[in-house]
């Protein structure tokens, strides 16, 4: 006996469904930033750590209107010379990081980003030796300033204070944080701004 | 030279293998994607170039907008419904079964408590439209913890694992996600992912 089933019907439903799949679900899985903040209560003692380091330390101020200012070392707030303006981007901020020179004369992002650079191209070219817990372990210690191993000299590495305005949006604080992933810088602090360095970003024109 | 007839032949396309490959494309998509959550309020992300993956259980998302509004949400419903419970005897509310059943089929809550029982006495169709005006509020209460610092202590008391993921809108002011921010900070939660969307470095 000889049966012509007609699938035309099944054809027609498993359109509908593409169709339903297609518009209600999503495969993209968003991603997201960590971030630590530090306790409130140890804040005292945080402010006094980061005194000492504040040599080392780059001041970046984040304002409305896209508008980014950044100051080097130890602030110094009756100087209009410290704040310097720049703008957004590679040509910017990232810039101006990566070849900031610490008391020393060495540019420790600049050569922290070329390790890093290094450690991922071996592991485009050595996928098994690096699995991901020995990069990860391995980009820490780079991180820190061990450039060249733990036994190695430790470079002096480099501390972003972030102070956003209140006029800042939420997109500028996640591309500076973006920033300082794409330098591989690993202390950061996100801190309240100052009345003097308020009154610092007004004269320049900023909110 | 006599008249070429061109015979006209019928175009027969055997159809099987295009049911063969829509089949494998159906399963493929039934088998990888997730649902996406209706949110009530659309919320744009800033990118980044972050690879982290926002966790997807355990999770405790805070949806802020443009304005300032706070939203939340958690993944699992028996954590919802446990810190619902919380809360509401927090602030001497009763909410009846119903009302409970249609909170937890909320993609996400946003309402004042003192707001909540007429809210969930809305019908369906309605509760979407009047989630947009609302918003959880964040200025403390006589001094004490505010209605977002209490919702987030609720859920972290019945799950300890929690984690929190904030979700803001590109153009949300700092000042707002300062004020979050903070309010987590003095309950010393200090640990949360923001959630971005992916964005090549240009290098």
């Amino acid at each position: 006996m000889n049966v012509r089933v007609d699938f035309t019907p099944m054809v027609d439903m498993m359109m509908l469904l593409i169709t339903f799949f297609m518009l209600c679900t999503s495969l993209a899985k968003p991603q997201s930033l960590q971030l630590t903040m530090p306790s409130n209560d140890k804040n005292i003692q945080q402010q006094n750590q980061n005194e000492s380091k504040a040599s080392q330390s780059v001041t970046v101020y984040v304002c409305a209107d896209n508008k980014i200012f950044y100051g080097e070392g130890v602030p110094r707030y009756n100087d209009p010379n410290w704040l310097k303006a720049t703008t957004w981007g590679k040509d910017g901020i990232r810039k101006a990081l990566r070849y900031h020179k610490v008391d020393d004369g060495t540019m420790p992002v600049d050569e922290i980003m070329q390790a890093a650079a290094k450690l991922a191209a071996d592991r485009q070219a050595n996928p098994t030796k690096w699995n991901d817990s020995t990069y990860n372990a391995k980009m820490d210690e780079i991180k820190e300033g061990y450039t060249n191993g733990k036994a190695g000299n430790r470079l002096a590495t480099l501390t972003v204070v972030i102070k956003p305005t209140d006029g800042a949006s939420y997109k500028n604080l996640i591309d500076i944080l973006d920033e300082i992933q794409i330098c591989s810088i690993g202390t950061y602090v996100i801190d309240q701004l100052k009345p003097e360095e308020a009154a610092m970003l007004a004269k320049r024109g900023a909110k | 030279m006599g008249k070429v007839k061109i015979k006209k032949s019928d175009v027969w396309i055997d159809m099987t293998p295009m049911s063969d490959v829509m089949v494998l494309l159906l399963t493929f998509f039934m088998l990888t994607s997730t649902f996406v959550k209706q949110e009530p309020v659309k919320v744009v992300t800033p990118g980044s170039v972050s690879e982290l993956k926002v966790p997807d259980k355990d999770v405790l998302t805070i949806l802020v907008d443009k304005s300032g509004k706070i939203f939340m949400s958690m993944d699992k419903t028996s954590d919802l419904e446990a810190t619902l419970s919380t809360v509401t005897s927090n602030n001497n509310v009763t909410l009846s079964q119903a009302q409970i059943k249609k909170f937890k089929n909320d993609p996400m809550f946003g309402v004042p408590v003192k707001d909540l029982s007429s809210y969930l006495n809305l019908p369906q169709s309605q509760m979407s439209e009047k989630i947009k005006t609302y918003g959880i509020p964040t200025d403390s209460i006589n001094g004490g913890m505010s209605e977002f610092q209490q919702w987030v202590d609720a859920a972290r008391q019945c799950n300890d694992q929690i984690k929190i993921c904030i979700k803001a809108d590109q153009n949300t002011p700092y000042s707002t996600v300062k004020k979050v921010m903070s309010e987590l900070q003095n309950m010393d939660e200090n640990r949360y992912n923001l959630i971005t969307s992916y964005k090549k470095q240009e290098d």
